[in-house]
């Protein structure tokens, strides 16, 4: 059971927050994870934040999934 | 992606033999099969699916103790959507939905907690099921209920968690496997650090991968390249998430809800210490307790290979039943009507046997 | 075990609602007009070709981000008839009303099926209403049934497809099903992803008015691309092999799908269709469809292959194939 998906916060209320996945919004409960902020890069499984990212692992993540697209490595 | 191919093939190449790669997450098997990366591995590589789908190894026992609980008529069943269509003994949750059940599907256990405010007459149990990834997000849900009174609430626990089930695997001379794939997102919530008895009581090969085909491909890589050195130690691909110690925060709410305790896994039999049970200073949000759940004998039907696809020790084309009388219409186990189940893996994205 | 109810995976466009229909209505009901079973049916009469469709509209909410169930009944139905090569003519419109339904609901809604019918120029010609007590249909159903004259020189269908065909679409995939989704409870979130309901028959209209062959069509709803591929890879008894790569999937639609484990392909779409031509005819008709509103994002996707018979498979990004299944009819949001 792995599926999580990056997100990032773009409103911040008590516990939860507003995090948008490509321009899909959802509130999600961020109690697991520390000091979460506006902008901030996280992993959501099963409406909770699990872990932080920082943007080297934004860009990271970014270049794997073009690195993944043969098509684009062969052309 | 070139690059890491012909890496991959070269590294192969140099071994000689066949070498056995075992993932241990529903979600890799997914995505091996939904790029079909498994055919750009050379053939000597095997990828092969061990149980890493929570649903599947899961007692056909807790179906039907589900399917009981939400035939009582002032309960509501909040679960997961990979559960809904696994067959009970006789029934599913599905079927129950359809004779008139309250079955409802969450995307997160905090809205079975949010049904249950606002259905105070009911009963809100919420199917507890999944790994370590999960187990916080349910400690989470029980510990908020608990602080805010709700009364009507509770979890049906079948959580399990990873590292005994993986060396009861290496114990089995049946399964034989030269690395592990190990779960990106259950390394999150536990650190990585986790695996490393494995390296040093079995001497087997760890990489912690992500989740695109790319990251599961670099864990083959490292994974040879290991086995080419001779060495066997935790590596972790999946650096971007994962870190040694994992999320503290998370790994205490698991322990101030659960307890470790011995549970049955499909197809494993009895893995000591390998599942959590809700302590006793949250006993009135364990279902089990608190609506006198009855537990049958675990069944297994008749001609069902599911134990064994889960070890890694048969393929699904290599049951019987595969793809002739278990099909994702007309399921047999869970391997094949859980989404992530392998299973159903094969069934979608491979040529079928029959 | 044993299968004696219907579930809600029966009206999901997928396997369960093509087993229903074979095992169930098909050998009840059996003759050479029923046989093809697409869109819509072909009728002769005093040697002019026509076709007729029925459909049901239950979409909750009925009000949903880009349209309604009103506008839905109509492009839904007139999309079967276009799907045919048919100008639609005449509707039937059929309510089935739950006691308590305000009528400011109902006339909004009426509205909506008025103004859509007069944008496309097809006339409600009979209707019925009925009432059903509260708690009995959650707000309204709808039933239209559409009739229109065929206007293609060529028979259009599955049996017409050849190996060596390419596939096109019209344009990005799975708005309509998350735009509906993004309003249920249990899974909700927000986002700006609107239906795609539309009519399709000015952008056929555009396509038949190029004038080159043309072998089947298929509008792409419940069950979403997967289905529609799959239903034709089985009936034209052929492969069908799709580039991931080509496929135009918005940003939006896929943030959802990744958000809650589900498949852009088989997601629903309400103004999508997916078009079969002679590979010599695609770029043609290709740069005609792109000069319409509706196909402005339209793009070669795939194409029919001799083999596997009967099978759909996906060209995935990263060079490998897998099959695309049909699937079960229900989209149920995951975690692993």
């Amino acid at each position: 059971m792995c599926l999580a998906v990056p997100a990032r916060i773009v409103e911040l209320h008590d516990s939860c927050a507003t995090i948008s996945v490509d321009g899909i919004l959802r509130d999600v409960d961020v109690s697991l994870i520390e000091e979460p902020r506006l902008g901030d890069y996280v992993l959501v499984h099963a409406g909770f934040a699990i872990h932080k990212w920082d943007q080297s692992e934004v860009e990271e993540l970014e270049a794997i999934r073009a690195a993944g697209d043969l098509r684009q490595a062969l052309a | 992606m070139k690059t890491l191919l012909h890496t991959i093939k070269d590294l192969a190449g140099r071994l000689k033999r066949d070498v056995r790669f075992m993932e241990v997450c529903g979600t890799h098997t997914m995505v091996a099969f939904r790029t079909g990366l498994v055919q750009l591995l050379p053939p000597n590589v095997k990828l092969i699916s061990g149980p890493g789908c929570p649903v599947c190894v899961t007692d056909t026992s807790y179906i039907d103790a589900a399917i009981n609980l939400c035939r009582r008529p002032n309960v509501i069943i909040a679960t997961f959507g990979d559960l809904l269509r696994v067959p009970g003994s006789e029934s599913s949750l599905e079927r129950e939905r359809a004779s008139g059940a309250q079955v409802r599907i969450v995307y997160s256990p905090m809205d079975a907690v949010n049904f249950a405010q606002e259905a105070p007459g009911k009963h809100v149990v919420f199917l507890g099921v999944g790994f370590e990834t999960t187990a916080p997000t349910v400690a989470w849900s029980i510990r908020k209920a608990d602080r805010e009174g709700i009364k009507n609430f509770s979890v049906l626990c079948a959580h399990k968690t990873m590292p005994h089930a993986m060396a009861a695997l290496l114990k089995d001379k049946q399964v034989g496997i030269d690395g592990f794939i190990c779960p990106g997102h259950v390394s999150v919530i536990t650190g990585a650090a986790m695996y490393r008895f494995l390296c040093a009581q079995y001497d087997i090969p760890c990489v912690v991968t992500g989740f695109e085909a790319w990251d599961m491909l670099k864990a083959v890589a490292m994974l040879l390249q290991q086995r080419v050195d001779g060495r066997a130690m935790v590596e972790v691909e999946y650096s971007r998430s994962v870190t040694e110690r994992g999320n503290t925060a998370a790994q205490e709410l698991i322990h101030e809800v659960f307890e470790p305790c011995d549970v049955n896994w499909r197809g494993l039999g009895t893995i000591p210490q390998s599942g959590l049970a809700i302590r006793a200073k949250y006993g009135r949000f364990d279902a089990a307790r608190v609506l006198n759940v009855q537990f049958g004998e675990a069944q297994v039907p008749a001609g069902c290979h599911c134990g064994e696809v889960l070890r890694g020790v048969l393929t699904p084309l290599e049951c019987r039943l595969f793809g002739r009388v278990c099909s994702p219409m007309n399921p047999i186990g869970p391997c094949m009507v859980s989404s992530e189940g392998v299973c159903a893996a094969y069934y979608k994205y491979e040529k079928r046997a029959a | 075990m044993k299968r004696d109810r219907i579930l809600l995976a029966h009206g999901g466009g997928g396997s369960l609602t093509r087993e229903l229909i074979t095992k169930v209505f098909v050998p009840r009901f059996d003759n050479p007009v029923l046989k093809p079973l697409e869109d819509s049916a072909v009728l002769v009469m005093s040697g002019k070709g026509y076709a007729f469709t029925t459909d049901s509209y239950v979409v909750k909410p009925c009000f949903f981000p880009g349209g309604d169930i009103g506008k839905l009944a109509v492009c839904g139905t007139v999309n079967d008839l276009a799907m045919q090569g048919a100008q639609p003519y005449w509707l039937s419109l059929s309510f089935i009303l739950e006691e308590g339904l305000l009528l400011a609901d109902l006339k909004k809604i009426v509205d909506s099926i008025a103004e859509t019918a007069r944008a496309i120029g097809v006339e409600i010609v009979t209707g019925d209403t009925k009432v059903v007590e509260r708690g009995k249909c959650e707000g309204l159903y709808i039933n239209t049934s559409g009739i229109g004259r065929i206007c293609t020189p060529n028979w259009w269908g599955a049996s017409a497809v050849r190996a060596g065909d390419f596939v096109l679409v019209n344009g990005p995939l799975g708005e309509h099903g998350v735009a509906v989704m993004s309003q249920r409870e249990g899974i909700a979130f927000s986002s700006s992803v609107v239906s795609d309901c539309a009519p399709l028959w000015p952008l056929v209209k555009t396509i038949l008015d190029v004038g080159l062959e043309i072998h089947a069509m298929r509008d792409l709803t419940r069950g979403g691309l997967s289905a529609a591929v799959c239903d034709i890879a089985e009936a034209a008894k052929l492969g069908i092999c799709l580039d991931e790569s080509s496929l135009p999937i918005g940003r939006e639609v896929r943030g959802a799908c990744d958000l809650l484990g589900l498949d852009p392909l088989t997601i629903a779409n309400e103004g999508k269709c997916i078009v079969f031509c002679p590979q010599e005819n695609s770029e043609t008709i290709l740069s005609a469809m792109k000069q319409h509103p509706l196909g402005k994002e339209a793009r070669i996707i795939g194409r029919v292959l001799p083999d596997p018979k009967g099978m759909a498979l996906l060209r995935t990004t990263i060079g490998s194939e897998r099959i695309i299944d049909m699937p079960t009819g229900e989209d149920l949001p995951r975690i692993c």
